[in-house]
């Protein structure tokens, strides 16, 4: 079983490393194919992993070798395979092999195909770290390998200002909160004396709650980083610069449910204060219902989906703040097949449209690409939450923990934020694939895309079709025994069934006032004039409010400590020192003459003066002070001397 | 007065080495310089072997018969190379040697 | 009282020698009046005690270091006085004076003098000769090695850089004389 632990982490690598070689080169198909090839050998290793694991088998644990050791620090390169981390494996490899095959179609007329799977396979990789270290160590490497690949894909258009831009600031964000996780690690090692989970765990319990509660915080600041939470939320958003594969494996699928698996996998941690989870809870379901008010009045296909991302992580973390981990990762699974399909069924539609992202210019293109849109609606459904899709098993799942719990206050955030949910879905739909062809006068001429595409997306249709009902039992029964195995069950049956029925009913509801209001696509200007909509679309003018109040402060900040303190200051004092030499040699080079008689006269100048020095420290002080003058004297009048 | 003592040796040791000096710093022929270099170290080896006679202790003669040494050496290559460079320059003056200007 | 006239007399007669070398612009006076210093400082060693080191002094400066001298004045014009470029001789009298004073105060005012205990003391019963030899190829066996392997570098040295071109005079023939001699010198070497 280890020899598929090391296939399935290190066949990515192997990929990343053989098209990084062709990196420079024109497009070689091979590279494609060989990190997809790759890819799939890792997804059927993982496959089997779980397989293994399913039957009861037992955790995989291997250490590869020693990282760090040194006094009482001791870090392995440790991997583990266990209900959780075989589960992140499986949607991580599944995702990245469905995208890898998608890129071959989607990048295929673009100058850096073989570089983009070099970043692609390496995001794979460090993302496959991040779930299976067994330390905090080995999980913060792959924390950073998945945020620098996240940079480098975001960026991977680098030519274009805008790319850069949202690169570096996905970047910065991240490192901000990635200090906040450093911090956390190091209170975890001051506490404990160890960065393994079982170990540090283990001691948790012996470890007063206040520092629990700090190291919760902190580590929580890390994933609210990564997960892209309120208030380090904005990049997420600007992220969609990147590529469309890169938006459905990187910013959909894997890397921004880090945050919800970091809180998954710190499970004992979070257990000891609930304090923290029902802040986290809290945050989350703002962060659901506030993401979902932005995503209602966008204009830009790709960020209506990144908002929408935005929202079913803080629909995660409810859940993992409430302690149902499992709901968490249950609702992490699903939301990957769906919301990775919808992006790659928005990749279709901008591939369609020449890089088009507004769907207002869209519409009907239902005609055009029958295959798109039918799994694109599949996808839409699914993040609704309509029986039997994979979101109601783990969506609604998420309310009846609220409910269960006696939270009502976030039960009713996440009821209206699922409405939200629903309509701002198909409102996309209803845009891009129905009513008029408005594209037309834009001058635009949809077409399918590639059929080996569309096969490729397939298994994420089934799955998001199927997940729910068809492996929820088997989930919960392997999941339960490493997480808390708590049941969330309405006692009564009556107020269960209303309560679906009635969510189904408000879903259906939006869905259907959606496609109404948007089947003809009119720009209402009384609307648009509101305030509220002007609040969303300026999304809620927290960009505007970080640029004034951070960024340009912190630009001026910086002016002063160049123009003030490095140009006169530093610069100055460095300048200076090199100044004094060179005038100094400028002073004296005429001493310099080549005249040997004049170096003996200097040599002799030097002798007396070692031998006043000699006699005033061992006759006294006042002869030191004497000699000084004395030698000056001598010293000056030489000097005057062949200067003339 | 009448008692020479160790003090009388090292003041005519420090006479000399006085007029070394500033044949030394005067002279600006080679070979004058040499001969003020002989003094010099003449000068010194008076020194030693006072110390010697005055402490008992044989050291300070040896070192004089190492400075003998040095001070032959010195003159066999330093001769050298004064005749060298006088048949180049036809001039063994230091003022007319200022190629190490700097 | 022998001693005290010795000492003052001689004392006297090297600083002449040296000052009349250090002063004069004859070049052969300053040749001389050295070889006299030279002489009369070995009477101090006598006077010391350290006759082999007097010997030596006899031997080497006179015997060894004067010839060279000699032979080294043959190749300049020594009828002429030496023509030097002197520069204010107050800061050379002053420098020197100076280091004579502190060197003076370094020995006199007990500093140096206080800790010295004999190393290698004089051995008693023998003459100074036998007791300098004892030292010598004992205690300082290699270093005097080291200053014979020296010398004879030396003299290696001085052969190779006085030796070359032995048989023309730079100085007193003209360019092409030298390459004419030279041109004729290769062809009977061929």
């Amino acid at each position: 079983m280890e020899f598929y632990l090391y296939l399935a982490l290190f066949s990515p690598l192997v990929g990343s490393l053989v098209a990084g070689l062709f990196g420079a080169r024109p497009k070689t198909l091979l590279t494609g194919l060989f990190t997809s090839t790759l890819l799939f050998t890792a997804l059927v290793s993982s496959t089997i992993l779980l397989v293994h694991i399913l039957d009861g088998g037992d955790i995989i644990h291997v250490e590869l070798m020693t990282w760090m050791a040194t006094g009482d620090l001791y870090i392995p390169f440790g991997f583990v395979v266990d209900q959780v981390s075989v589960v992140m494996m499986m949607v991580v490899t599944l995702v990245s092999t469905v995208v890898h095959i998608y890129s071959i179609g989607y990048m295929d007329h673009d100058k850096g195909f073989n570089r983009f799977f070099s970043y692609l396979s390496a995001f794979v990789f460090s993302m496959m770290i991040l779930v299976m270290s067994d330390n905090f160590a080995g999980l913060f490497i792959g924390w950073e390998g998945v945020g620098l690949c996240s940079w480098l894909l975001i960026g991977f258009w680098y030519h274009k200002e805008s790319a850069t831009w949202a690169a570096n600031e996905a970047f910065i964000m991240n490192r901000i909160a990635d200090l906040a996780m450093l911090i956390g690690m190091f209170l975890i090692y001051w506490t404990t004396g160890s960065l393994q989970y079982d170990i540090a765990f283990a001691e948790f319990a012996h470890v007063d709650v206040e520092t629990l509660t700090t190291i919760g915080i902190f580590l929580f600041i890390g994933a609210m980083g990564k997960s892209a939470q309120f208030p380090l939320h904005t990049w997420l958003a600007d992220a969609m610069e990147g590529p469309t594969p890169v938006s459905a494996l990187i910013h959909a699928a894997t890397m921004v449910t880090a945050g919800v698996y970091l809180v998954v996998r710190a499970n004992p941690l979070y257990d000891l204060i609930p304090d923290v989870g029902y802040f986290i809870a809290s945050l989350g379901a703002f962060v659901a219902m506030f993401a979902a008010s932005m995503a209602l009045v966008n204009r830009d296909m790709k960020r209506i989906i990144a908002y929408s991302t935005l929202s079913q992580l803080g629909y995660m973390f409810v859940a993992a703040g409430l302690g149902a981990y499992w709901v968490a990762l249950f609702h992490l699974m699903a939301h990957a097949f769906f919301k990775a399909l919808l992006f790659l069924g928005a990749g279709n539609v901008m591939h369609a449209m020449d890089d088009e992202l507004d769907p207002f210019k869209m519409g009907g293109l239902k005609k055009h690409m029958k295959w798109t849109w039918i799994m694109m609606t599949l996808a839409s459904v699914a993040l609704a939450g309509i029986y039997p899709l994979a979101g109601f098993f783990s969506k609604d799942l998420i309310l009846e923990v609220a409910f269960v719990e006696h939270h009502y206050i976030l039960y009713a955030v996440l009821l209206i934020t699922a409405m939200m949910t629903a309509f701002y879905s198909f409102r996309l739909i209803s845009l891009i694939f129905h009513g008029t062809e408005r594209h037309k006068q834009h001058g635009f001429h949809p077409h399918e895309t590639y059929t080996f595409v569309l096969i490729a997306m397939s298994p994420l249709a089934i799955l998001a079709l199927v997940a729910g009902f068809l492996f929820k039992g088997s989930y919960i029964e392997m999941v339960t025994t490493l997480l808390p195995a708590t049941e969330y069950h309405i006692h009564s049956p009556i107020v269960f069934w209303i309560m679906t029925i009635g969510t189904q009913l408000l879903v259906g509801l939006s869905i259907a006032y959606a496609y109404r209001k948007y089947e003809h696509a009119k720009i209402d200007k009384k609307i648009e004039d509101n305030f509220f909509y002007k609040l969303l679309i300026n999304q809620w003018y927290i960009p505007h409010f970080y640029e004034e109040y951070i960024t340009k402060p912190y630009r001026e900040l910086s002016m002063i400590a160049w123009k003030q303190v490095d140009l006169k200051i530093v610069d100055a004092s460095v300048d200076g020192i090199a100044n004094i030499f060179y005038k100094t040699g400028e002073a004296t080079h005429n001493m310099q003459d080549g005249n040997l008689s004049t170096m003996l006269r200097w040599m002799v100048a030097g002798t007396a003066v070692l031998l006043i020095l000699a006699v005033a420290f061992t006759t006294g002080y006042l002869m030191l002070l004497l000699a000084f003058i004395v030698g000056y004297l001598y010293v000056n009048r030489l000097r005057r001397e062949y200067v003339r | 007065m009448m008692e020479i003592t160790l003090s009388h040796y090292l003041i005519l040791s420090t006479i000399l080495f006085a007029i070394g000096l500033v044949g030394v710093l005067k002279r600006t022929n080679l070979l004058m310089l040499f001969f003020a270099t002989e003094i010099l170290l003449n000068a010194v080896n008076i020194g030693f072997a006072a110390i010697s006679r005055y402490y008992g202790d044989l050291t300070g003669q040896m070192f004089a018969f190492f400075v003998i040494a040095i001070a032959a050496s010195e003159v066999a290559v330093g001769l050298g190379l004064l005749i060298i460079w006088f048949k180049r320059s036809g001039d063994i003056d230091l003022t007319s040697m200022t190629s190490m200007k700097g | 009282m022998f001693e005290a006239i010795a000492f003052y007399l001689f004392a006297f007669l090297t600083i002449v020698m040296f000052s009349v070398t250090v002063f004069t612009k004859q070049a052969l006076y300053a040749l001389t009046a050295l070889a006299a210093g030279m002489i009369f400082i070995s009477a101090f060693y006598f006077l010391l005690g350290a006759d082999f080191l007097g010997a030596v002094q006899i031997i080497v400066y006179t015997g060894a270091v004067m010839a060279l001298y000699a032979f080294g004045m043959m190749f300049f014009d020594t009828t002429r006085n030496v023509k030097e470029y002197g520069r204010s001789p107050q800061i050379i009298f002053l420098l020197s004076g100076m280091i004579a004073l502190l060197i003076v105060i370094i020995f006199v005012v007990p500093i140096v003098s206080e800790n010295i205990t004999a190393i290698y003391p004089v051995i008693e019963g023998v003459g100074n000769s036998q007791a300098v030899g004892m030292v010598l190829f004992t205690k300082y066996l290699i270093p005097f090695e080291v200053a014979a392997v020296m010398l004879l570098v030396a003299m290696i040295a001085g052969i190779v850089l006085a030796g070359k071109k032995m048989d023309y005079s730079l100085t007193l023939m003209e360019d092409e004389e030298i390459k004419l001699a030279e041109e004729s010198k290769e062809k009977a070497l061929s």
